[in-house]
């Protein structure tokens, strides 16, 4: 015993620890790699980030292995394995990134003019000066839209998801086959079945069939989300009420779904943020019209997404300053409902 | 005890009851109604089914399996149709080619990336990265397609032209015009860019769940990250990256706008990717709708018909393997 308590305690490893001498190489061999590359880049026909990447990609593959070689074939292929999905995660997200930041800085140029948000084209063509015109029309003919399909959606999803999760019919499974499969109905075609069936029937195109279409193409999005956060009831809840007499509707309304309120609001987020940018079915649907217009049922509505390909299509400076500045609308509404959706989604879990 | 027990065995023992619960009237009404809701999805797309084909029936029934297997796109101006003909076997074609495009260039990128973001990406990152991958995953095609046109379409036929120098002799990549904008691989290109986030945000999301407990064995048995990876992340996830695969094919299957803005349509099919044509179902239908007929509708609506036939297929047999084969999601 005596023996051991004179020896010292040993320093512990903690070979989990990230030290300056495993972090060194692997930094060095990165900057290395992309002062290379850019060097060849700039030199020869390579030119670009395509050129860039088509020289570092080796070398940091190459590098990475002569600076893991010699620890045995399991640390070597780990580190072959780390390099490559870095270096493929790096390709996935740069189309991402480089999508996101032209849309900033693109459409920042129209959208500075707060008149973009306050008029519509109703007097100005789409290469008109950018201080003249602007997208109201089209922002409000989407918030109508949106608020059409999602008045129609919310309740069926949630009553789809309360079938499959609480009354859990004797159809669920076909039900959440049916849900599965309707994610993959092509928005096009969802635009062409209320063509054939409203706007064919009233003989115009209006915000109410837009809607319909979107309602379609939402509710997928909604059941399935909404099944999800009902799976996360504790039964322990539903017991309770059970135990103290109360009936299956009440339960359903009175305990469960007040429990995941947020989880609900989540559901119709993402449904919103799915269809919000919709063009294809809202082209044979909604059409397009220049003026502001509030009526979803009187003739054509404008939309985001729809004044965007029409200015894409006559192809002139300004108007593609203003389907850059469109664009960044509707990323900058992602992001909200992204954040809000983020923010509730930590709420129902106590 | 068992004496005890055993002493008035047949006066002690219940029977065992059979328990009837019958639901009140309030539950009765309460289930009819949530039942109705839960099918209106099923009569929602069987409406569509039977709208469709109803409506374009004539076109059917006029040109059969030709109006599948013809490549021919000619609207006549007699109102009757008589000097028409319309074919989407192209269309079908280019629709096929550019997904399988897309979907061969998007699933290792995207799971790369979801591997990177979950076991990779150091975890105060991870919620941010995670949130811009489901925003890029719900950016709407027309903003890809502005991005396209105006940015990555030179770059991606550019790599065709390098493609063709140096892969020209294999069919495939062979051009008949030294033209290499506008073509399938561009499309097929920018279909990948769209379905990558799709893709990779299921796929976190299944390898997110993989049981830590696992992952922590695999470790204790001393094996490397991608040991870990290879043999418990993926094999669990497995079913989560094909239904994400399924849905990206389908999303690219039914693109329009995207499609529409950065490809050459041209009613012949076309097996060579990198010649500058090509075409979709989808796109198709966008391009022609402004200024069709009464009869050219009833096509478009047939080849509407056509499009929601491939896609149903596809996506009934991809959720029908994935829900047989996660036997955890019931």
């Amino acid at each position: 015993m005596s023996n051991l308590d004179v020896q010292p305690a040993p320093t512990p490893i903690r070979p989990w620890r990230i030290t300056p001498r495993r972090v060194v190489p692997q930094i060095a061999l990165a900057a290395a790699g992309s002062i290379i590359a850019m060097v060849v880049a700039l030199l020869t026909p390579l030119a670009g980030f395509d050129g860039w990447l088509l020289i570092f990609v080796p070398i940091a593959l190459v590098g990475g292995y002569l600076l893991a070689r010699g620890k045995g074939a399991v640390a070597t292929t780990d580190a072959m394995v780390a390099n490559t999905v870095v270096v493929v995660a790096g390709i996935a997200f740069y189309p991402i990134i480089s999508l996101l930041w032209t849309v900033v800085s693109q459409g920042l140029d129209a959208l500075l003019n707060l008149n973009f948000v306050s008029s519509d084209m109703r007097i100005s063509g789409p290469d008109d000066e950018l201080n003249m015109g602007g997208a109201a029309h089209a922002l409000i003919g989407t918030l109508m839209m949106v608020v059409i399909a999602t008045v129609i959606t919310l309740p069926l999803g949630v009553l789809t998801a309360v079938y499959v999760t609480e009354v859990r019919g004797r159809m669920r499974t076909l039900v959440r086959f049916i849900i599965q499969s309707m994610s993959g109905v092509p928005s096009i075609v969802a635009g062409l079945f209320i063509y054939s069936t409203v706007v064919m029937g009233m003989n115009r195109f209006s915000g109410l069939a837009g809607g319909l279409a979107l309602a379609i193409l939402m509710l997928p999005t909604v059941a399935r989300t909404a099944e999800e956060v009902l799976k996360l009831v504790p039964d322990d809840l539903r017991s309770a009420s059970y135990a103290l007499g109360a009936p299956q509707w009440r339960t359903t309304l009175f305990v469960v779904l007040p429990t995941v309120r947020s989880g609900i609001v989540t559901s119709g987020i993402l449904g919103v943020a799915r269809i919000a940018g919709e063009t294809a079915p809202l082209l044979l649907t909604a059409s397009y019209f220049t003026a502001t217009t509030f009526s979803p049922t009187e003739g054509p509505v404008a939309s985001l997404p729809v004044f965007t390909f029409n200015l894409l299509q006559s192809g002139t400076e300004y108007s593609f300053a203003r389907a850059w500045a469109c664009s960044l609308l509707l990323l900058l509404a992602l992001f909200v409902l992204f954040t809000v959706a983020r923010g509730l989604s930590g709420r129902d879990k106590r | 005890m068992e004496t005890a027990l055993g002493h008035g065995t047949e006066s002690q023992v219940p029977e065992k009851r059979t328990v009837i619960a019958r639901a009140s009237r309030g539950d009765r009404i309460f289930r009819r109604i949530v039942a109705a809701g839960a099918l209106s999805s099923l009569v929602l797309l069987g409406m569509i089914a039977v709208f469709l084909i109803v409506r374009s029936g004539e076109i059917f029934g006029r040109f059969g399996f030709d109006f599948i297997f013809s490549s021919d796109w000619t609207a006549g101006a007699e109102a009757d149709g008589s000097d028409s003909t319309f074919g989407v076997w192209a269309m079908l074609v280019g629709t096929v080619l550019v997904s399988l495009i897309a979907v061969i260039v998007a699933l290792p990128l995207a799971v790369g990336a979801a591997l990177f973001i979950e076991f990779y990406l150091p975890e105060r990152l991870r919620s941010s990265v995670r949130m811009l991958v489901d925003i890029a995953a719900a950016v709407p095609s027309v903003v890809y397609g502005l991005w396209a046109v105006s940015i990555f379409s030179g770059a991606a036929s550019s790599w065709g032209e390098l493609l063709n120098r140096f892969a020209g002799w294999f069919p495939l990549f062979g051009v008949e015009n030294e033209q290499y904008d506008r073509s399938p691989f561009v499309a097929g290109l920018v279909l990948a860019i769209m379905i990558t986030p799709i893709i990779t945000s299921v796929s976190r999301e299944v390898f997110s769940r993989t049981p830590p407990d696992l992952v922590n064995a695999s470790y204790a048995l001393g094996g490397s990250r991608w040991g870990a990876i290879r043999s418990v992340v993926l094999p669990y996830g497995s079913s989560g990256v094909v239904g994400g695969t399924m849905l990206g094919l389908g999303r690219a299957l039914g693109e329009t706008i995207a499609v529409y803005l950065v490809l050459n349509l041209v009613f012949k099919p076309n097996f060579r990717i990198l010649e500058s044509q090509g075409g979709n179902v989808a796109s198709l239908i966008a391009t022609k709708f402004g200024e069709a007929s009464q009869y050219e509708i009833k096509a478009l609506l047939a080849a509407g018909f056509v499009l929601f036939i491939l896609t149903m297929t596809v996506n009934m047999v991809a959720t029908y393997i994935v829900q047989k084969s996660s036997p955890l999601e019931s």
